[in-house]
């Protein structure tokens, strides 16, 4: 049976079992004002059924789909001749690639066909087998599990309860998704990032002094070996998003004093959401912004200047990411500064404090936590952000303070890292996961400050 | 009445003659509506005026957007002297007090007209300072809204603005001065650099009320100072109105009909937007003139 076919039986029976459920409720209740006498209403009764009846099939289907590969290749593997079977672990592996194909009637090497082919037969029948097994388990699955709902069914069972329980234990399921996710790609990262560690010092890669990641791939290649030091990647991030921030606060700041205190209602509503349409221009469209207009234009201005500019300035590069970043600043400090309560401007206004003094005085000093928080935000934004910066930023490793010259950052250093054919146990790919690790870290302990300042904030005027 | 000008003559028409209105007062016996309102209390019974008056009002008329908020409204308010303001919820005497200090000029829709007086001046005018007439005209909240500053700042905070102290010591002498007469020196004199917001409701009140007197002002509004506090809490606030009065003329917005008969010299009742009766208080509790006054003070409704 196909498993779609057999997914839609389940539903099926569970639709069933919710109908059957509450017929059952209101057979056992009575009804009219008889039906008071049961704990919940008619309809719980009917998906607590339902539930009982999908669940253990969907617990049959899910541990058939973790575990009856493993079985059956464990049965095929068994099944081989001695020789094929005592090969070392990635040869077994492309034999046992080679029965799946077989086996799914693609073509392989002629050579080997004879002696897997009866492995493959094998390998069919098992999964037919498995198939079967499944079916019959699924079906049965929820058949029992309707029935031992079937048998609680009385007039004081509390289904609404149970059923609640279920929809709570789905909803915990469902942020359980988004927290696992991060803990399965910080765990990930953090494994590579050790193997990283184990080819070159952690105190190397932390303090050295110069990035030169190219290794040579054959030992009797002529080639560096490498370089891990990653402070001037961490102070060309540093550079571009303290740049960054430079045009993104002042500015961000001062839209959102206008957009609060003296913008008309109507002006705020339109001008607003166009300012968060900032945030939604994909960050790529910034990069050629960045590379094609911004920093040529830097680079002539230089020129005029009688400065020495690099075509790929850290400068463009943190100035349009800069203006990305301001509607993080803006918007978010416009709704702390507009959380400020009416009464706390109305006491200033009302002891004669102009609206400036009453701005600077009174209303910023009550927002500020808030606005601190954004701009962490912010920050951890413009720490993480890529595609401006590769566009923009060059890639040579500088170690300078000097925004005119080409410097990279971290992002950048993972993407060319990891573009291209590589072999993931040379340190030069590991590197990536480590310079991810202290990105990942980073990023984190800005957010984690960020929103504490701004839950704390919150509190204040509840 | 002699005090009518254009204003308030164009809204209450056809006028009645005072003698022709009396008799009229004894039919209704639910909530007048706006139209009975015009009718029965278009002008205003008692005497409106105040022997040394400080703040002066002909004909006050308000507007938010299409509503008419406050109906030809005149009143002083003399030197000295407690005026309660009295009426129902909506009735128009927050929107009274708050057009003294031109606080409704930070509502949007809100339109004044009509003649405001502080000492003879047109507070309306449009050279009127308004930063002048806020220091002059103080103003005390319905909620305790100190700054989140220390409560030494939230008191320094007016003489600031308005450089009134030309030194530290200055300052310090008038934050102390000011707490000294708000009642609340001796409860925060060893914690002045601690946040303004920590103090109870009733010490937070007082705290306002020493910010607003730190800047020295004639006149202070007081917005029903009273309604986000206990009763302990609230009989400290009227002792502390009754020693302001030796030296402040303050208007208060109350929805005790008891704080009013306590704190007040005059008091003023407001209905739909008109000042329906205004007299001393004594009078107005136990001999109101105008039936509205009446209901609403035996408590027949609002």
């Amino acid at each position: 049976m196909r498993l779609t076919t057999l997914v839609l039986i389940l539903a099926a029976m569970t639709l069933a079992a919710y109908f059957v459920g509450r017929h059952r409720a209101l057979a056992i209740g009575g009804t009219g004002t008889a039906a008071r006498r049961l704990h919940s209403l008619p309809r719980y009764y009917g998906y607590f059924t339902s539930l009982w009846c999908l669940l253990p099939g969907l617990l049959v289907l899910a541990a058939w789909a973790a575990f009856s590969d493993t079985v059956i290749t464990g049965r095929v593997v068994q099944s081989l001749p001695e020789a094929l079977r005592n090969q070392p672990e990635a040869q077994l592996s492309l034999a046992l690639n080679d029965i799946r194909n077989l086996a799914a009637g693609q073509m392989v090497d002629e050579s080997r066909q004879a002696e897997i082919s009866v492995a493959a037969d094998l390998y069919n029948e098992l999964r037919a087998i498995s198939q079967r097994v499944l079916s019959g388990l699924m079906i049965a699955a929820g058949f029992v599990g309707f029935a031992v709902a079937w048998t609680r069914l009385r007039p004081q069972f509390r289904a609404r309860n149970h059923v609640e329980t279920a929809i709570r234990l789905a909803l915990v399921a469902a942020s359980l998704v988004a927290i696992l996710t991060t803990l399965g790609i910080l765990l990930s990262v953090t494994f590579e990032a050790v193997r990283f560690f184990g080819q070159v010092p952690f105190t190397e890669f932390l303090f050295g002094l110069t990035w030169s990641p190219q290794t040579a791939i054959r030992a009797d290649q002529v080639g560096s070996s490498g370089a891990f030091g990653a402070v001037p990647l961490f102070a060309g991030t540093l550079l571009i998003s303290g740049i960054a921030l430079v045009v993104a606060v002042p500015i961000g700041l001062m839209i959102a004093i206008f957009l609060s205190e003296y913008a008309r209602p109507a002006l705020r509503r339109v001008v607003k959401p166009v300012l968060e349409v900032l945030a939604g221009i994909p960050t790529v469209v910034y990069g050629y912004f960045a590379a094609l207009t911004v920093a040529p234009m830097i680079r002539d201005l230089g020129d005029r200047l009688g400065l020495d500019v690099a075509s790929e300035s850290a400068l463009g590069a943190g100035l349009v990411m800069g203006v990305m970043i301001i509607p993080f600043v803006s918007s978010l400090s416009d709704d702390v500064i507009n959380a400020v309560p009416r009464a706390m401007r109305e006491g200033s206004y009302g002891l004669g404090a102009t609206k400036s003094e009453t701005i600077k005085r009174v209303i910023l000093p009550a927002a500020l936590p808030g606005i601190v928080g954004g701009i962490l935000l912010a920050a951890s934004r413009a720490i993480g952000e890529t595609m401006i910066v590769v566009m923009a930023a060059g890639l040579s490793a500088n170690l300078t303070a000097n925004p005119l010259e080409s410097v990279t950052t971290v992002t950048v250093q993972i993407v060319t890292l990891l573009v291209g054919d590589q072999e993931f146990d040379s340190p030069k790919t590991l590197a990536a996961f480590a310079l991810g690790l202290v990105l990942f870290v980073v990023t984190l302990v800005l957010n984690i400050i960020a929103l504490q300042v701004v839950r704390r904030y919150r509190e204040q005027y509840d | 009445m002699l005090l009518m000008d254009k204003e308030e003559g164009a809204v209450a028409t056809p006028r009645e003659p005072v003698a022709e209105r009396r008799p009229v007062a004894e039919a209704p016996t639910k909530v007048a509506d706006a139209a009975e309102t015009d009718r029965i209390a278009a002008d205003t019974v008692g005497d409106v005026t105040a022997r040394d008056p400080v703040i002066c009002v002909r004909g006050g008329n308000v507007h938010y957007g299409e509503t008419h908020a406050l109906r030809g409204i005149s009143l002083d308010i003399g030197r000295n002297e407690v005026v309660a303001l009295i009426g129902p919820s909506g009735c128009g005497k927050s929107t009274f007090i708050r057009c003294l200090n031109r606080m409704n000029d930070t509502i949007e829709s809100a339109r004044v007209t009509g003649d405001f007086r502080l000492d003879g001046q047109d507070i309306y005018a449009r050279d009127t300072d308004v930063v002048m007439l806020r220091a002059r005209v103080g103003m005390v909240f319905q909620k305790p809204n100190p700054f989140p500053k220390s409560i030494y700042e939230n008191v320094a905070y007016g003489p600031r603005i308005h450089g009134l102290a030309s030194n530290r010591a200055e300052l310090d002498d008038i934050v102390y001065g000011s707490l000294e007469r708000a009642g609340l020196v001796d409860e925060v004199k060893n914690r002045l650099d601690e946040p303004g917001t920590g103090l109870s409701g009733g010490q937070q009140q007082r705290l306002c009320i020493a910010r607003t007197i730190a800047v020295n002002p004639e006149v202070i509004l007081m917005d029903e100072p009273c309604s986000a506090l206990d009763p302990i809490a609230t009989a400290r606030i009227e002792d502390l109105i009754d020693e302001l009065s030796q030296k402040y003329a303050i208007a208060i917005v109350t929805h005790s009909m008891q704080q009013a008969a306590r704190v007040s010299n005059r008091t003023a009742y407001f209905h739909l937007g008109r000042l329906v009766e205004v007299g001393p208080t004594d009078k107005i509790f136990t001999n109101p003139s105008h039936k509205l006054t009446e209901d609403y003070v035996t408590g027949r409704f609002g």
